[in-house]
């Protein structure tokens, strides 16, 4: 084969694999505007917030730290050594089903039946809060973030694709991130379970049920309250492993927020209503991005990459505005 | 030949009895001071012209709304402020004059999620899909088979109800209302809409689920001449105030109900 061949597949790949970090934002979008009709801006925030809240359980960090030190004068900073990594990442859980809970009472209880563009300034604004609460308990330095996945190139790969290219070709091989690997698995791994867990399980069908008709699910009985807490508590577990894969990529910081715009032409190509949708819109801009600038970005004076997913989102909103998997909007009349 | 003859010794004690329900909206008063009862296995009408508080009433009883003023008395029990989910879950199960089923769902899920009061594992047990939840689902799917052939909707069973034909989703959200096992059945206007085929096999579910299943219901119907053949008793309501209150015949022959209602003399 050919190097020029096997690049194109290379580019392809981490394509593929950049894209799964859009899915996996994109996700926690979908869920919630499923589930309540909210576009919840501020999923990237709660994706940072998981990440410093991580960081922060697993070196022992003291939270507010800043606060007690200038209120009493006093220095603290670490409680100790820090947690493992597992006991970690359930204590983060449970700050993010809290956190569900608390934003269900104080926020949410008092939104009921209020228009969508309300809702969806209520959520820029709690992004603000958040990226806010979250600097003043943590701190606003970047930090590293290491769960023990494997990262770095992959020899194996390299050294399998370095014997397809044709004899005395310069050819080094592929290089392909392992933590990018390891993220796709877990991405796929979340998906099949959040599919399989709405399909068959009372609370999933419940689910199913508040996202379709508000009204109807009442009537049998369904509390939408502890519906919206189990969805937002769902949307901070997919947060979480997007911050934590994130995070492990690129360090926890706060321009980790402005990945969920990405997010958005995913959604607008994948459908705001469509979990595959998700999955498979964050794989076409990931790959059509890479692909783009390899084979034009260099003719255009390349950074191709910041604008040609907004760019694809366009032309889509103009032929299919409700995305490839979306609900397509039929009035009977 | 009045239906509700068959029934007159089944009915019980009293299931649910309001009292002196006024509700208004701002200054617009949409029930006053309206009392009855439904006895436990009886068909209840609500009629009344359009604009009566019929609606209101029928959701007054399932929580959707709080009346200013009056008493809900439910299983011989005082009922406080309760939302729409929380009635559901003491046993009353309803239909919505403009259909309210989950469209993009399965006839088989709609009827499933009927079955959600009466589904108790955690959500734990419902990740990992074993033990208790899994015997749980097989139950309850169980049940909700035996209404498919009640109700005579096998064909449709995997077909999202958003697709179905108007007399069908109405029938699907009977089915439904009745895998709730609910203890009250309302239903708001079950025929409204339908040509007379339609209405046939509806009140033949109604009068069966009655008779086989012994359930209680309270319906709201237009259709006077099947209101009469159906219930055992009926409540009439006109500008949110109660005419009057009794048996089909009785009903049928009051004088401010002629004037306010029917118009003419309804013959028999």
């Amino acid at each position: 084969m050919s190097p020029d061949f096997l690049n194109v597949i290379e580019v392809i790949l981490n394509g593929l694999m950049a894209g799964i970090m859009y899915s996996l934002v994109a996700l926690g979008f979908v869920l919630i505007f499923k589930a309540s009709g909210i576009f919840n801006y501020a999923q990237g925030v709660m994706a940072l917030f998981a990440a410093l809240t991580l960081v922060g359980f697993q070196t022992g960090q003291v939270p507010f730290a800043h606060l007690i030190n200038a209120t009493f004068g006093t220095d603290v900073h670490h409680w100790g050594s820090g947690m493992n990594t597992f006991l970690a990442i359930l204590c983060t859980m449970a700050v993010m089903i809290l956190f569900a809970w608390l934003l269900e009472r104080i926020v949410l209880r008092h939104m009921v039946n209020q228009a969508p563009i309300i809702l969806f300034m209520t959520t820029i604004g709690l992004a603000y809060f958040m990226e806010g609460f979250g600097d003043l308990m943590w701190g606003a330095d970047i930090k590293n973030m290491d769960v023990g996945l494997p990262s770095g190139g992959s020899f194996w790969l390299e050294d399998v694709t370095k014997g397809w290219a044709s004899e005395g070709s310069e050819y080094y091989g592929m290089y392909i991130d392992v933590l990018d690997v390891w993220a796709a698995g877990i991405a796929i791994l979340l998906v099949i379970s959040l599919t399989l867990f709405s399909q068959y399980t009372k609370t999933g069908r419940a689910l199913r049920a508040v996202a379709d008709d508000h009204q109807a699910a009442m009537t049998v009985g369904i509390s939408l309250r502890s519906i919206w807490i189990i969805v937002w508590s769902i949307a901070g577990f997919v947060a979480l492993v997007a911050g934590i894969m994130w995070g492990s990529k690129s360090g926890v910081q706060f321009s980790l927020s402005l990945i969920a715009l990405k997010a958005l032409p995913v959604l607008i190509l994948g459908g705001f209503t469509s979990i595959p949708g998700a999955i498979i819109g964050g794989l076409i801009i990931g790959i059509g991005e890479k692909l783009f600038e390899y084979s034009l970005g260099g003719m255009i004076g390349g950074a191709t990459e910041n604008w040609f997913a907004y760019v694809l989102a366009l032309a889509f909103l103009m032929f299919r505005p409700q995305g490839l998997f979306g609900e397509k909007i039929i009035e009977r009349v | 030949m009045s239906e509700s003859n068959n029934n007159a010794g089944r009915t019980g004690e009293t299931l649910l009895e309001t009292k002196n329900i006024t509700l208004s909206f701002g200054g617009v008063k949409a029930l006053t001071d309206i009392s009855f009862d439904v006895k436990e296995g009886e068909i209840r009408a609500i009629i009344g012209p359009n604009g009566a508080g019929k609606s209101s009433m029928l959701n007054v009883i399932s929580g959707f709304y709080h009346p200013q003023q009056g008493e809900v008395w439910f299983r011989g029990e005082k009922r406080g402020p309760m939302k729409p989910y929380e009635v559901a879950r003491q046993g009353v199960a309803r239909t919505f004059q403009n259909i309210a089923l989950f469209k993009g769902m399965s006839t088989l899920d709609n009827l499933m999620t009927g079955r959600m009061t009466k589904m108790h594992t955690n959500i734990f047990w419902q990740a990992i899909w074993k033990g208790p939840a899994e015997r749980e689902e097989l139950e309850h799917r169980e049940r909700v088979e035996e209404i498919i052939d009640f109700l005579g909707i096998q064909s449709i069973r995997k077909t999202p109800v958003g697709r179905l034909p108007y007399g069908m989703q109405k029938r699907v959200e009977l089915g439904r209302a009745l895998a709730a096992d609910a203890k009250l059945l309302l239903l708001d206007e079950p025929m409204a809409g339908m040509n007379q085929e339609e209405k046939e096999d509806m009140c033949r579910f109604i009068l069966d689920m009655n008779d086989e299943f012994g359930t209680t219901i309270a319906l709201i119907e237009h259709d006077i001449g099947v209101v009469m053949d159906l219930s055992d008793r009926v409540v009439v309501l006109d500008y949110g105030c109660k005419l009057a209150d009794g048996v089909p015949d009785v009903v049928r022959n009051d004088q401010a109900v002629i004037d306010a209602y029917l118009g003419v003399s309804h013959e028999s």
